[in-house]
């Protein structure tokens, strides 16, 4: 049986890793198309029908874009920056349940890259190492600007990291495990935890947003005061690594709100069918169902508000979300002690 | 200090310090969302260019046109008159004495045998149209002038002017 688990770890990893890809890729596509119905626009429509190989033309585009290195730089950090970047970003998806388990030759599978009874804290874990790809990146290209841009985007992941942390042990507190799947598997039924903890899923979220870099937290770039902020020097596919895995980070980011708060694979009727393919398949399609609506709001949002100053975002992640999360904690301390 | 009233319609900014529901900010970024997903689904205003055109004004002033009479004859007797009215100066001209087996091609005894608009000069304003006692010349409101990289395409000859034959019937 050892050998069999492997095989499908696996194709099961390379299913994981394709798709995480893909849906990255497709993000660039619906986010422009997001962007431009929500401005009365069309969006893309001239590559292929309803303007389908847009992306596929992006990534042509940025490969044969100049490459340039800066003469100064570090160039062994300049290259491992957006790789870094990239790599974190992949990683997260791991250890997050796509459905209960499927079984082949009567042998059953999880489908659960791995089932980490940390799973909480790796995420978090890896998710705090992303920042170095951009501090790495910032710092190699020897330029002013970049450092101050990679400074301000480490200063803001730290920040929303420790609001994000805080809103995270109230949940733990009620689930009491870290692993993602048995945090899944409680909220079947209508179970769901934003249910029980609807001011740590905002506090989570809009961590979340910060913490991917989106819109109104989009700070780490910005034309306006720091030419291009962390990424000024990088070109071509480089700079492509740093902008897709953000649409990554995104698609990870929306698995995780679905299934830590949403109740993950889980709906009310698919929980209640008889194990099997059909199951299986309705729990993914219920998942990607959740993300796809999380990744449609991280857009719908992102089109919606304008950015913070960077003022106001430190006093947002200091002042009010991390004294709300504490608040959050206390509040279901006292819940779980009057049960 | 008394404020001078020019009209009555001076706004008085207010400066409250913001509500708790303000300070709260979500009911006005969940109505900010409210307004964008509604324009998610309005109809879309982009007009798709090359196959589409949005038709121009009824009064647009283009491309430069010679007509042609009934006939298929060039109305244009090279009077001058457009060219005296271009407050340009785009307008030149070389007039010359038709034969007499050219009677099909000319209207009048006397025709343009040169006829230029210089493009890079001309500002449209269709001061030549309404200068031609012949209704020789118009501008038509659905052609731009065509947009090219040498200096000297921009000088438009007869051969670019005059409109071609459509129904000659002579
Ligand atoms: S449109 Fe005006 S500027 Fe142009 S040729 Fe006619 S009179 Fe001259
Ligand atoms: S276009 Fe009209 S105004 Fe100009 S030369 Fe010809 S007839 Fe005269």
């Amino acid at each position: 049986m050892g050998m069999s688990i492997v095989v499908f770890k696996i194709i099961y990893i390379a299913i994981i890793f394709g798709l995480s890809l893909f849906i990255a890729m497709y993000s660039t596509y619906a986010e422009r198309k997001v962007a431009a119905f929500l401005q009365d626009r069309l969006g893309p429509n001239r590559a292929g029908p309803f303007g389908i190989l847009q992306p596929l033309a992006d990534g042509l585009k940025l490969f044969f874009k100049e490459e340039f290195i800066p003469a100064k730089s570090d160039k062994m950090l300049f290259l491992m920056g957006p790789g870094f970047f990239m790599i974190t970003a992949l990683m997260t998806s791991a250890v997050i349940p796509f459905g209960s388990e499927i079984t082949l030759d009567g042998v059953s599978y999880s489908l659960q890259g791995t089932d980490l009874n940390v799973g909480l804290l790796y995420i978090f874990g890896v998710v705090s190492l992303g920042v170095y790809g951009i501090l790495i990146g910032g710092w190699a290209s020897n330029n002013k600007f970049s450092l101050l841009g990679a400074i301000r985007a480490a200063s803001q992941n730290i920040s929303y990291e420790l609001a994000m942390g805080l809103s995270i042990i109230a949940l733990v507190m009620m689930s009491s495990s870290l692993s993602l799947k048995s945090i899944v598997d409680q909220q079947a039924g209508w179970h769901w935890n934003v249910f029980y903890q609807p001011l740590g899923f905002i506090i989570f979220i809009i961590c979340a947003f910060a913490e991917t870099n989106r819109a109104p937290f989009d700070l780490p770039e910005c034309e306006t005061e720091l030419v291009g902020g962390y990424h000024t020097e990088f070109s071509s596919m480089k700079l492509g690594f740093y902008l897709f895995a953000e649409y990554i980070n995104m698609f990870i980011s929306s698995a995780i709100l679905a299934t830590l708060y949403f109740g993950g694979y889980h709906f009310p009727w698919v929980s209640d069918m008889d194990s099997g393919w059909l199951k299986t398949l309705m729990e993914a399609v219920v998942l990607f169902g959740k993300i796809f609506f999380f990744i449609f709001l991280f857009m719908w949002i992102r089109w919606t508000l304008p950015r913070f100053r960077f003022d106001q975002l430190m006093n947002l992640g200091w002042k009010v979300l991390i004294p709300l999360a504490i608040v959050n904690i206390l509040l279901t301390g006292l819940f779980i002690l009057l049960k | 200090m008394s404020i001078i009233k020019l009209t009555d319609r001076i706004k008085v900014m207010e400066r409250k310090p913001m509500t708790l529901m303000e300070r709260l900010y979500f009911p006005a970024i969940l109505k900010g969302m409210g307004i964008t997903i509604r324009h998610f689904f309005t109809k879309k205003a982009t007009i798709q260019y090359p196959e589409e055109k949005r038709p121009m004004s009824e009064v647009f002033r283009g491309l430069h046109v010679l007509k042609r009479d009934d006939h298929g004859a060039e109305r244009c007797t090279a009077c001058g008159l457009c060219a005296l009215a271009c407050p340009a100066e785009a307008i030149t001209m070389t007039a010359a004495e038709r034969n007499p087996e050219e009677k099909h091609l000319y209207r009048e005894e006397k025709y343009a045998a040169v006829y230029e608009i210089n493009m890079l000069r001309c500002i449209f304003c269709g001061l030549c149209e309404e200068a031609c006692p012949k209704a020789a010349i118009f501008l038509q409101n659905d052609k731009m002038a065509l947009a090219s990289y040498d200096r000297e395409d921009f000088i438009f000859g007869k051969d670019r002017l005059v409109e071609p034959f459509l129904n000659s019937k002579s």
